[in-house]
């Protein structure tokens, strides 16, 4: 999984959900709230992040309220995986329940803005393809790393629930 | 020998079907309780279910509360209400408490909790349920959906933050005035999302409805739940409504168990606390606020209006009036603490004094119900939250305080020392 590099997008400690997604747009549809993800602490980031593209973050990553919006922007984005050296718990709950890849990495610190990476979830490493490096972070497990790669719990859920009653979801 | 577990650690690990767990674990857990009201359950889970085509997995293990939204005022909450009673009944759901109080409150009373239950609530007020040893907390809609169809869910295990508060709580100071007191120690990220497990000398001498205190108000704190060991108050708590028998034995920490950090904090030498607008992490001694004056004092919430909370205002009412200019809005807890306040006198006590008794519910806490407050006003308040708007319109402004000092400030018509007016009486 993210076998491709993606850019880094580098951010300090305690980014909370208001900068995530600002409360005076929390009323507008999600496309238009995502467009001002992060703005008060880096105006390009939504305008200039790629698909692909990996977030990362230091201490208490998402504190805050618990509004889902917060990691939906992120997803929306294209942002294909947030690395922190830790998260506010809420936050970590919902980005993985709505399909986007939290991993918890103690030297996220390390990594520079900018630089490509790729992050390995199951054997728990982070690949620095500029310095040739690898950190580690921890890995996820199976079961919830096939719920992230199918868009998060409901069309986790959906599928399994389709599976079960022979392909084809009931009414 | 497997390591020695938290409490914390040896529910997840019992639910997971697992020997042991240690702190960052991920893991699945069998939920042996699901509780949901009126505005973050059924009318959110109902549209998730069915797209999903599933029912609820098993009626037996859910428990539906109305309190946001009771009674109806409008149109609108009248709707909230029916969908939930018609969708509880159709999903066979037996266990269901409409307009009978505050899920939190509701949910031991009428004996749903029992120690080392692995229990999730759709409100972030869950943690509550800890004071009775079990691993309880908050989620939202959409994994509520999900542990509805699968009846499961994932944590990824805490560690336990320890706190104990030894020595004895003085006269006028209550549970209230400790969870004050850490919200302006630690701040409201202090519990990191770990476990915030309460112990010591004057949390053993608390009654259930002080714990339940401790541990709602971990929410405050930024803790995904707090905890409280079981001991020989739970069981009688517990016993009393209705169960048949209660384990505490099993559902104690492994002596030499791990804590990420253990504090220590001396009751004796707490004062009363206050909490200025709009965060409880702004709580200092009474005396920094004394004198600012109110508009309205209300009595209410899970936090707040429980039996034993309406006995520490009446403490001070009783014999005195409210401030004239001023009005004290009481709204008990449930319909149970409703009852028992009326037969041992507390509610006459009340009303003489010149409080207006609301229905049992949510009420003004969040702003759902009746009470809340207009445009620059001022509330001293007995719930566990003071941010801006909350409690009605977005220039008013609410103090967090214990029944005692809410109760004081009613009589006093300003923020006063509830300790003072203690002092005036014979004991
Ligand atoms: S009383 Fe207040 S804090 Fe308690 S559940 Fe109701 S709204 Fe939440």
């Amino acid at each position: 999984m993210n076998a491709q590099p993606g850019k880094v997008w580098k951010f300090g400690d305690d980014i909370d959900t208001d900068v995530l997604a600002p409360g005076l747009y929390m009323k507008r549809p999600i496309a238009e709230l995502a467009r001002h993800c992060l703005e008060l602490v880096d105006p390009r980031f939504a305008a200039e992040v790629q698909p692909g593209d990996i977030v990362v973050g230091g201490r208490n990553f998402g504190m805050g309220s618990s509004r889902e919006q917060a990691a939906e922007a992120l997803k929306i984005l294209g942002v294909a995986a947030v690395l922190a050296q830790g998260f506010a718990g809420i936050f970590y709950r919902n980005a993985l329940n709505l399909g986007l890849l939290a991993l918890v990495c103690p030297d996220a610190d390390k990594l520079k803005a900018g630089t490509r990476i790729s992050v390995d979830p199951i054997a728990g490493t982070v690949t620095d393809h500029d310095s040739g490096t690898t950190l580690a972070c921890e890995p996820l497990p199976q079961y919830l790393l096939a719920m992230v790669r199918d868009g998060g719990l409901m069309p986790h859920l959906q599928k399994k629930f389709a599976a079960r009653s022979g392909g084809e979801a009931r009414p | 020998m497997s390591r020695p577990m938290t409490l914390a650690e040896k529910i997840i690990a019992r639910a997971a079907g697992l020997a042991s767990v240690a702190p960052g674990n991920v893991v699945t857990c069998a939920v042996d309780l699901a509780m949901m009201h009126d505005s973050g359950g059924p009318r959110r889970v109902k549209p998730l279910l069915e797209k999903l085509g599933v029912k609820v997995w098993n009626p037996d293990k859910v428990v539906v509360v109305t309190d946001h939204y009771v009674p109806a005022v409008d149109a609108e909450s009248a709707a909230i209400l029916d969908l939930t009673r018609k969708w509880t009944k159709q999903q066979g759901i037996e266990a269901f408490h409409d307009m009978q109080g505050i899920c939190h409150v509701v949910l031991p009373e009428r004996g749903h909790l029992q120690p080392g239950m692995f229990v999730v609530g759709g409100d972030s007020h869950s943690p509550t349920g800890g004071a009775f040893g079990c691993f309880m907390f908050g989620i939202g809609a959409t994994e509520m959906a999900g542990v509805l169809a699968t009846g499961e869910t994932w944590v990824r295990v805490p560690g336990t933050i320890l706190i104990e508060w030894n020595g004895r709580l003085g006269r006028g100071l209550s549970a209230k005035d400790i969870m004050l007191r850490l919200c302006a120690e630690l701040g409201m990220g202090g519990g990191d999302y770990q476990v915030v497990q309460y112990a010591g000398e004057a949390v053993r001498a608390m009654g259930m409805a002080e714990r339940m205190t401790l541990c709602n108000m971990a929410a405050e704190l930024g803790g995904q739940t707090g905890m409280i060991a079981p001991d020989a108050t739970t069981r009688d708590f517990l016993l009393q409504a209705g169960a048949k028998n209660v384990d505490i034995e099993t559902w104690q920490p492994d002596p030499g168990a791990t804590y990420l950090k253990h504090l220590s904090f001396d009751a004796s030498m707490l004062a009363p606390q206050v909490a200025a607008p709009h965060s409880p992490a702004n709580a200092a001694s009474v005396e920094q606020h004394c004198g600012v004056a109110i508009d309205q004092a209300y009595i209410g919430a899970c936090t707040g209006a429980k039996l034993e909370d309406l006995h520490m205002a009446a403490e001070i009412l009783r014999g005195r009036k409210v401030a004239s200019g001023l009005r004290l809005l009481v709204a008990p807890a449930s319909a149970r603490i409703t009852t028992q306040a009326a037969s041992d006198g507390t509610l006459a006590a009340l009303t003489e004094a010149g409080a207006i008794l609301l229905s049992t519910g949510c009420g003004a806490c969040a702003g759902y119900g009746a009470g809340v407050l207009a445009e620059g006003e001022v509330c001293i308040s007995s719930t566990a939250r003071n941010f801006k708007g909350r409690m009605g319109a977005g220039t008013s402004k609410v103090y967090l305080g214990s029944p005692y000092t809410v109760a004081a400030a009613a009589v006093a018509g300003r923020i006063s020392d509830p300790r003072e007016m203690l002092a005036e009486k014979p004991r």
